[in-house]
């Protein structure tokens, strides 16, 4: 099962790198990982996509709960969420083909950021799977490069993200 | 009042009431030992980093106090690296201060640079590169909290040269300010009456108790509980000492070398009621077969080690003492005559199991056994003494046959399993507990590991005693070889080693030898006689006895096998 995990950490000098550890000396794997500031300059929050059982990511939360430097840790995809990726796609664009693409730009509601000479960079942002589709659909064109930045999640409804609590989870 | 780095350091660590430095001086290390030279601090000299870390982990585990390293940057720091992971597995408060290259020159590949923050990171409970001499205070006093808080373990701090000679104004308030570090003492009422309710529902519950039980002092509890209700015993490798050896509820320890009652009760259980253990692998043997008929309750202050290795099914996170005594609020509303007859019924069995088949060995008047050695230091020290083991055939020794009654009394590295761990802990727990007697039962492979600790030693004076098992094998490697290798000895054999006898005199400590049964008593009594310093037995034993019961990895507890002899 593929979980989006939000983390409340302090802004501390290796306070990513203990977490990112933890992950890699445990076996736990990383799909994504995302990391800015909040509006508070002293905490940053990281959002990292992880496969793994239910047992496994039981694991991985207590495990980076137990780090001194986390403030909160919450699985989002067990509460309502909205999940959004964004890449940055370099695409050939012969002027021959390029109304083509406008339109699947537009379709997908994506947006062209630079047009330079004989290619395109197109902006997404999305779930992961409409990104992918968008990256097919442009695929026959020729990509030249993919830029994306990881997943970030956000909770649905008046709390943040990783306030919810276990109760939450239920009613949900 | 304005102070450098170095003073601040001296000035935190006595505000913690340290009494000890285990500490070897260096390059980066100059400032702060200049500083030491004339503080009113213990510092302790071993003669290899290892052996200081050591010594820390063994003073901290004898007294439950914090124990304090210093070591110089680079290999000085490197050095400390099998001490701290061995202090982290077996949840040792511990606080590891290392000497770092000056701020401007880090990450430079200076002269004994070595990023220890990063080298350490998975083998602490938290660390800290101090870059600014305005935090030390407040992360010293963090650091010494972390260690010795919630589920206790070793925290690095990285000193580098400029800012432990910098300057500052010393507040007289430093707070700490951990915001993401809150562990919970008190175990959730709704749990507790869960776990009552499922103890009152049991025909055969069976307390089960870790190293965790001896960190937050419960053993009075839980011996309380278990004869309230009638309830036996069992402690895993980590836990022995919690409960007297000889406490009639009391069934001994489990896991690979564990007795054939505690393995034997695991396997039958309805209820284990598990308290401050985390259900490692030389415990549990193989998992399907761990409790298999049981509901688990799991008591720890570790979330995370709840349902990491066994699925539990009332988890209860608390310290493992504060929620006894909570438990003990409420047992009285609980209907325990119901079963009581059972439980009984049950207690007498198990310690029945434990008449039938106890650890045991064949005696021999020809050849000293090992054991028999370990049962004469039990009987000489009146099972008082503080007993540190090596790791290996020595150290299961130790636990089968020594006849503990204290907690705190039994130092051994379980979750790392170090060679070379007994003598410096021993040296650790001696400077804790200058009056009390401190043994290492000790095999003649890891005794040489950290040997250079007998100048150590008898620099101070410490009746320490060493009594090696001498059996010129890597015993426990070569028991593994002679079981499931063909008796193929690839490597395991030590004939060529130092006559100990002679090296313990070259240091200044005493040596002693016997290959004799009838002489182990005389030569432990001659050792006893002597009060101020090391003395060093070798007592050669039979070279291939092996260590029963035991379980073959990856087979479950009740498949233990017997000495065929
Ligand atoms: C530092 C270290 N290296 C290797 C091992 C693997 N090992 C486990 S037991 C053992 C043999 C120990 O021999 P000895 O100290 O003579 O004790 P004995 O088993 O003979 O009592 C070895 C090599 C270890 N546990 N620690």
């Amino acid at each position: 099962m593929r979980h989006i995990i939000s983390i409340l950490v302090e802004n501390k000098p290796g306070a990513l790198s203990r977490i990112s550890g933890l992950f890699s000396g445990r076996g736990y794997n990383i799909e994504s990982l995302s990391v800015g500031v909040t509006n508070d300059p002293k905490v940053s929050i990281m959002t990292i996509v992880t496969k793994g059982d239910d047992k496994i990511v039981e694991q991985i939360i207590k495990q980076l709960r137990k780090l001194i430097n986390t403030l909160k840790v919450r699985d989002v995809t067990q509460i309502e969420h909205i999940e959004r990726e964004m890449f940055l796609i370099k695409v050939q664009a012969l002027p021959k083909y390029r109304s083509d693409i406008f339109n699947i730009v537009n379709t997908f509601r994506a947006k062209v950021v630079d047009l330079t000479g004989e290619s395109m960079v197109i902006e997404i942002t999305g779930t992961k799977d409409k990104n992918q589709a968008f990256i097919k659909v442009l695929e026959p064109y020729g990509l030249i490069e993919l830029v994306r930045t990881g997943s970030v999640a956000i909770g649905r409804g008046n709390k943040a993200t990783t306030d919810f609590t276990k109760q939450d989870t239920k009613q949900i | 009042m304005i102070k450098t780095g170095a003073e601040i350091l001296v000035e935190s660590l006595k505000a913690e009431n340290v009494e000890v430095i285990f500490g070897y001086p260096g390059g980066v290390m100059l400032g702060i030992y200049d500083t030491l030279f004339d503080a009113d601090l213990r510092h302790i000299l071993p003669r290899h980093e290892q052996g200081g870390t050591h010594a820390a982990d063994g003073y901290a585990r004898a007294s439950g106090k914090v124990g304090v390293c210093f070591a110089t940057s680079g290999p000085g720091a490197t050095n400390t690296i099998t001490g701290i992971t061995n202090a982290h597995m077996d949840s040792v408060p511990m606080v590891v201060f290392t000497g770092q290259v000056p701020t401007v020159l880090i990450g430079g590949d200076a002269f004994q640079e070595a990023d220890i923050i990063g080298i350490t990171r998975p083998i602490v409970k938290h660390s800290y590169l101090v870059q600014d001499v305005d935090n030390l205070a407040q992360t010293i006093k963090e650091a010494f909290y972390i260690a010795r808080t919630g589920r206790p373990g070793p925290v690095v701090v990285d000193l580098p040269k400029d800012v432990m000679a910098a300057k500052t104004k010393l507040k007289s308030d430093t707070k700490i300010d951990l915001p993401g570090y809150h562990p919970n003492y008190e175990g959730h009422p709704l749990q507790i009456k869960k776990l009552l309710k499922v103890i009152e529902n049991a025909k055969k519950p069976v307390i089960h108790i870790g190293g965790g039980v001896i960190i937050s002092e419960a053993s009075e509890e839980i011996k309380k509980f278990s004869e309230k209700l009638h309830i036996p015993i069992i402690s895993t490798f980590m836990g022995i000492g919690a409960i007297p050896t000889d406490h009639p509820n009391y069934l001994g320890w489990l896991g690979m070398h564990g007795n054939y009652a505690s393995n034997t009760a695991i396997t039958e259980t309805d209820c284990l009621i598990s308290i401050g253990t985390r259900f490692s692998d030389r415990s549990t043997g193989k998992i399907d077969g761990f409790a298999p008929n049981a509901k688990i309750a799991h008591i720890d202050i570790d979330p995370s080690s709840i349902s990491k290795n066994v699925t539990i099914d009332v988890p209860i996170v608390g310290d493992c003492g504060k929620v006894m005594r909570q438990i003990f609020q409420y047992i009285d509303s609980y209907k325990w005559k119901k079963n009581e007859e059972s439980r009984r019924k049950w207690l007498q069995e198990t310690t029945e199991w434990n008449r039938e088949k106890p650890f045991s060995y064949k005696h021999s008047e020809k050849v000293i056994k090992p054991q028999f050695v370990v049962e004469k230091i039990s009987e000489i020290t009146n099972g008082n003494a503080i007993i540190t083991t090596e790791v290996g055939q020595n150290q299961m020794w130790a636990a089968q046959f020594y006849k503990f009654k204290h907690p705190r009394q039994f130092i051994s590295s379980g979750g790392l399993g170090t060679m070379g761990f007994g003598f410096p802990a021993a040296i650790g727990a001696k400077i804790a507990y200058p009056d009390r007697e401190v043994f290492d039962i000790a095999g003649d492979g890891s005794f040489l590991m950290n040997i250079q600790e007998l100048c150590t030693a008898i620099q101070h004076r410490l009746n320490v005693k060493i009594a090696i098992l001498n059996n010129k094998f890597l015993g426990m490697v070569r028991q593994w070889q002679h079981l499931f290798f063909n008796n193929r000895y690839s490597y395991t054999c030590l004939e060529c080693q130092p006559d100990f006898v002679k090296l313990a005199e070259s240091y200044g400590c005493v040596g002693l030898r016997t290959d004799k049964p009838e002489e182990v008593e005389s030569v432990l009594k001659e050792s006893m006689q002597i009060k101020d310093k090391p003395v060093v037995m070798d007592f050669a034993v039979d070279r291939e006895e092996n260590v029963f019961p035991m379980i073959p990895a990856g087979a479950a507890l009740n498949e233990m096998i017997f000495d065929k002899r």
